[in-house]
């Protein structure tokens, strides 16, 4: 793209503009500035192909006890100007927050490197050459095919981004970080429509995704599940492949929000009053942690006020070690903030700026089904949404290869199940754990071989 | 599925602004939506100047679109304000085609040289992909157009002084309060003012303004280790402040909160097969994913392959005029013409007029929704050789593609009510607002939930339920609809917040419907023990 991200003094030096401007009591100014470059692509054709530029400039204003923002993208003078006015307007109509906690001074923040330059240099160009690759890779003749594969339905779609974060405040803080973001993900399809097959990766770095390998285990995967059969719903062992443990398992966050669990509507209250923190809610061999120096999670340094990110375990050989407190309810419970304002573990679909970690062991995917002798191999999942915060009970379907496997083997494809189960009761009826490995920038996850998970009706999509 | 692209939108979305640029328009101004003029001649220059550069730099044929977007937010938890924000974003996109491949790049920087050297990026991110695009794409007919268009309202809900915005949703959640057992308050409101400036390379000119609002309301109950929660299905509309106020949210907001508390003592539900009553305020949702999404003909062909997913109603020639979709009582219309509706506009994001059309007819699957690109692929099979106008874009750095037109179920031909078809079921259950959703990639088996749930003996609402979810089979599910309510009693819900697309976009539906039944459908119970 032709205009980069921000640069640190770039970002300084708009900051102290914009805060020369403040006639509220706090000012904070956070600054979003990045490019982005996307490609689409399906029926073995390019669809769409994109680059964007934006500056994205967010100003927070406090005057007497009240508080609000307003947003901008224009950055002349009169445009920021008027984008305070507004933020200390609303903000002076604005009721009294009694919540409202002061903007912080100056932190010590550690520098994380998660800004790789193969990532803002992947071009449109680039972009269509890793497509190429791609679609013939999964359509290359090889093995003992059943069907021809240059016949596979092929789409997909690459994304890489950089974005820089600004943050600065009337009390002189300030924070800078850098980041790049990649993914690469494909669906194969066999012409008769009963086959699909789903790949994908991403990380920091280009150097992440391996674009042909990706097109050789989509085109795998959608010829091995060609005219899957039904079995019956029920409960089975499954064994969860690490992108469907990264669909699942981040939706638990939302549920450490402290606040939630001390005010009684969370599955971490305990019956009549407090919290569930040090009570066993899940397997042993479960830990999940968050941690933005994780040199495989490269996640931010800090959060939305510029509060310094650290490292939370939130499980510990499945004990509840922490949750999400926000700077005013750590202060009103006595404990260290350890999350945003808003004081979610991260949000409800796991998008922590520090990164989500579930810990693993040591075997493979071939391993967990070499020890199972009947259970059900999951691909990834699809439309997950809550049925029950009580107990964090979801619903959502399998899907692009679902295995049935029997006496340490894949004997073969079955049709695709509307499941409802929960991840929190899901971790403590855990079988096995696999290898964590990277999934998507700033998550980690294994492979989960989980006991009795209840698959509730069939579905005939493919 | 989120990106650090996601983030991004997701930042612009807090923002505010341009107090000094908030037009204050008389009321007849803003009731008269249509006007020959051509909006705002400095958009009007830089996107005329964007689609002159890319047809220099060898594009056969190119549109840029200049949006700003304007977006307020004010959010209050039981006696406090949580947040108020107000954005703004600004911004040109534009989209060229090269030898039969698209390209398209975006920029901030709304200025004529940003424009030129936007569009170019378009022509140079077209010809890269044309090196992996072998079957050309073209285009559908359309005829140039000139005008502006607003959604007409009695005052723009920006304009309303943020005071009245927070002594509303104050006083809504010390209503709710005052009921035994509610503890908890949420209510906010999002206020929305896109304006869009559209220029095209077949000659046409054309502006419009958007004036949408979205209030929304929540109250949970704490019981014995329980804890229970009411969401009001106000639905967004496109329309103004007097949308809001029509809904006296003070006056209902203790009615809304006594079925929180009631939830606390409800049974639990029986998993069986029962005669299914859906409200209006809950069949909306249903029709939007099990015929809204499936019935999308970029979905039908594989473009969604990868995210969203695919349709059972695919491939067309199997499908157009011989799917039997269910029971004759069934007529979906598509359109983006209905008063107060989310998807209303005068042209779509391609330049093609708003259009009315039938998605299935007397249970029959009768056509698609279609933008430029993707229509003359069927236009041997249902005879239609123009799009029919499906292309959105939800901000200027987003391409434009297929989105979800309003998709309503019209009402039946006797004057039937919500009241007639309790009376006519001996053993039923009804349910009202939008709960959980979920349905597969082919659209297929889905699992709905709701806020409000009544059982049906003999005719008689006979107590409250809870924990209840139907799952059905799509085909299966539409043929089971033997009654359904009048025109009477139709109903428009909607949502903000449609999915599509990667990267993923968001876009506004309505979607209208009336009362129906649904014969012998499995329902489940959601409640598991810790």
């Amino acid at each position: 793209m032709a205009s980069p991200m921000m640069t640190r003094d770039a970002m300084q030096q708009l900051s102290t503009r914009i805060l020369a401007m403040n006639t509220a009591d706090e000012m904070r100014v956070n600054i979003t500035s990045g490019a982005s470059g996307n490609t689409r692509f399906a029926a073995g054709d390019i669809t769409t192909s994109g680059d964007v530029e934006d500056t994205v400039i967010s100003i927070t204003s406090t005057v007497g006890g009240r508080r609000a923002s307003s947003t901008t993208n224009l950055m002349d003078d009169a445009s920021l100007k008027r984008a305070v006015e507004t933020a200390e307007r609303l903000a002076r109509l604005s009721p009294v927050d009694p919540e409202l906690v002061p903007e912080l001074g100056p932190q010590q923040y550690q520098t994380i490197n998660a800004n790789n330059a193969d990532v803002s240099n992947l071009d449109a160009g680039a972009r269509a050459q890793a497509v190429e690759q791609l679609i013939a890779a999964a359509r290359a003749p090889g093995g003992a095919m059943p069907i021809d594969p240059a016949s596979l339905f092929v789409a997909g779609f690459l994304d890489a981004s950089s974005a820089a974060r600004g943050i600065a405040t009337s009390k002189g803080l300030f924070a800078y970080h850098a980041s790049t973001d990649v993914s690469l993900s494909c669906t194969a399809r066999t012409p008769d429509g009963t086959g699909s097959g789903y790949a994908a990766a991403g990380g920091r770095a280009w150097t992440t995704v391996d674009p042909a390998g990706l097109g050789r285990r989509a085109a795998q995967k959608a010829l091995a599940s060609r005219n899957p059969v039904a079995i019956e719903p029920g409960r089975y062992t499954v064994i969860l492949e690490p992108r469907a443990v990264a669909d699942f398992v981040p939706l638990l966050m939302g549920s450490f929000n402290a606040r939630s669990a001390d005010e009684g509507r969370s599955p971490f209250s305990r019956k009549g009053g407090g919290t569930r923190l040090g009570e066993k809610i899940a397997d042993e061999r479960v830990t999940l942690l968050s941690d933005p120096f994780d040199p495989d999670l490269l996640g931010q340094p800090f959060d939305n006020d510029g509060l310094p990110l650290k490292r939370v375990v939130w499980i510990e050989n499945g004990v509840l070690r922490n949750l999400a407190y926000s700077r005013f309810w750590a202060a009103k419970k006595g404990v260290e903030p350890n999350s945003g304002g808003g004081g979610g573990g991260g949000g409800g679909f796991g998008r922590n700026p520090a990164g989500l970690k579930l810990t693993g062991g040591t075997r493979s995917v071939d391993e967990l089904i070499a020890g199972t002798s009947r259970g059900v191999l999951v691909t990834h999942f699809f439309y997950i949404r809550s049925l029950d915060p009580r107990t964090v009970q979801l619903t959502g379907l399998t899907r692009d290869g679902t295995f049935l496997i029997e006496n340490g083997r894949i004997t073969r494809s079955i049709k695709n199940f509307r499941w409802n189960d929960s991840p929190l009761l899901s971790l403590a009826r855990l079988a096995d754990i696999g290898k964590a490995e990277p999934v998507e920038s700033g998550v980690v996850m294994p492979a989960l071989k989980i006991n009795d998970f209840t698959f509730s009706s069939l579905s005939d999509a493919v | 599925m989120t990106s650090r692209r996601d983030f991004l939108k997701t930042a612009a979305i807090g923002a505010v602004a341009a107090a000094g640029t908030a037009r204050i328009a008389r009321a007849d101004t803003l009731l008269n939506p249509w006007s020959t003029s051509t909006g705002d001649p400095m958009a009007n220059e830089v996107a005329l100047a964007a689609i002159q550069a890319a047809k220099d730099a060898g594009a056969s044929y190119s549109d840029a679109r200049v949006g700003r977007y304007r977006r307020q937010f004010v959010a209050a938890r039981e006696h406090q304000i949580t947040g108020v924000s107000d954005s703004e974003s600004f911004g040109i996109g534009v989209r060229a085609l090269v030898n039969g491949a698209w390209g398209f790049a975006a920029t901030r920087d709304v200025s004529r040289e940003g424009a030129v050297r936007v569009a170019q990026q378009a022509v140079k991110v077209a010809r890269a992909a044309k090196a992996v695009t072998h079957t050309p794409v073209v285009l559908a007919p359309t005829p140039a157009v000139t005008g502006s268009w607003r959604t007409p309202v009695q005052q723009d809900p920006i304009d309303v002084p943020i005071e009245d915005k927070v002594a509303l949703l104050l006083a809504a959640n010390e209503a709710a309060l005052k009921v035994p057992g509610v503890r908890f308050a949420n209510s906010g409101l999002a206020l929305l003012r896109e304006e869009k400036t559209l220029a095209t390379t077949d000659g046409t000119l054309i502006t419009q303004t958007f004036v949408r609002v979205g209030p929304s309301f929540t109250v949970t109950a704490i019981g014995d280790g329980d804890f229970q929660s009411y969401t009001e299905e106000m639905a967004p509309r496109g329309s103004g402040w007097e949308y809001v106020t029509s809904l006296d949210m003070v006056g209902n907001a203790p009615r809304w909160a006594a079925i929180a508390a009631e939830k606390l003592t409800a049974k639990s539900v029986d998993v069986g097969r029962y005669d299914l009553i859906l409200d209006p305020t809950n069949l909306w949702l249903t029709i939007h994913e099990s015929v809204g999404h499936a019935t999308e003909l970029d979905r039908a062909r594989g473009y969604e392959a990868d995210y969203a997913g695919t349709t059972f109603v695919a491939p067309p020639e199997k499908m157009l005029g011989k799917l039997k979709y269910g029971s004759r009582l069934m007529n979906i219309q598509a359109d983006r013409t209905q008063k107060d509706s989310l998807s209303r506009c005068a042209w779509d994001d391609e330049g093609v007029a708003a259009d009315s059309w039938l998605l299935i007819k007397d249970g029959v699957f009768h056509d698609y929704q279609t933008v430029r690109d993707q229509a003359p692929a069927i236009a041997p099979l249902n005879g239609v050789n123009h799009s029919h106008g499906c292309s959105f874009a939800d901000s200027w750095d987003s391409v434009q593609f297929q989105r979800m037109p309003n998709v309503s179920l019209l009402p039946g031909e006797h004057d039937t009510t919500i009241d007639d078809i309790i009376a006519d079921t001996d053993n039923g259950v009804v349910i009202k607002n939008r709960g959980s959703w979920s349905i597969d990639q082919q659209r297929y088996n889905f699992q709905f939930s709701g806020q409000a749930f009544y059982e049906v003996k003999k005719g008689k609402i006979t107590g409250m339920l809870k924990d209840v979810a139907y799952q059905a089979r799509t085909p299966d599910f539409w043929s089971s609809m033997d009654m359904i309510g009048g025109k009477r009693s139709y109903w428009m819900g909607g949502t903000f917040t449609d999915g599509k697309g990667q990267p993923s976009q968001s876009s506004s539906v309505s979607h209208g419907c009336v009362p129906a039944r649904f014969r012998q459908v499995n329902i489940i119970n959601t409640a598991r023990n810790v």
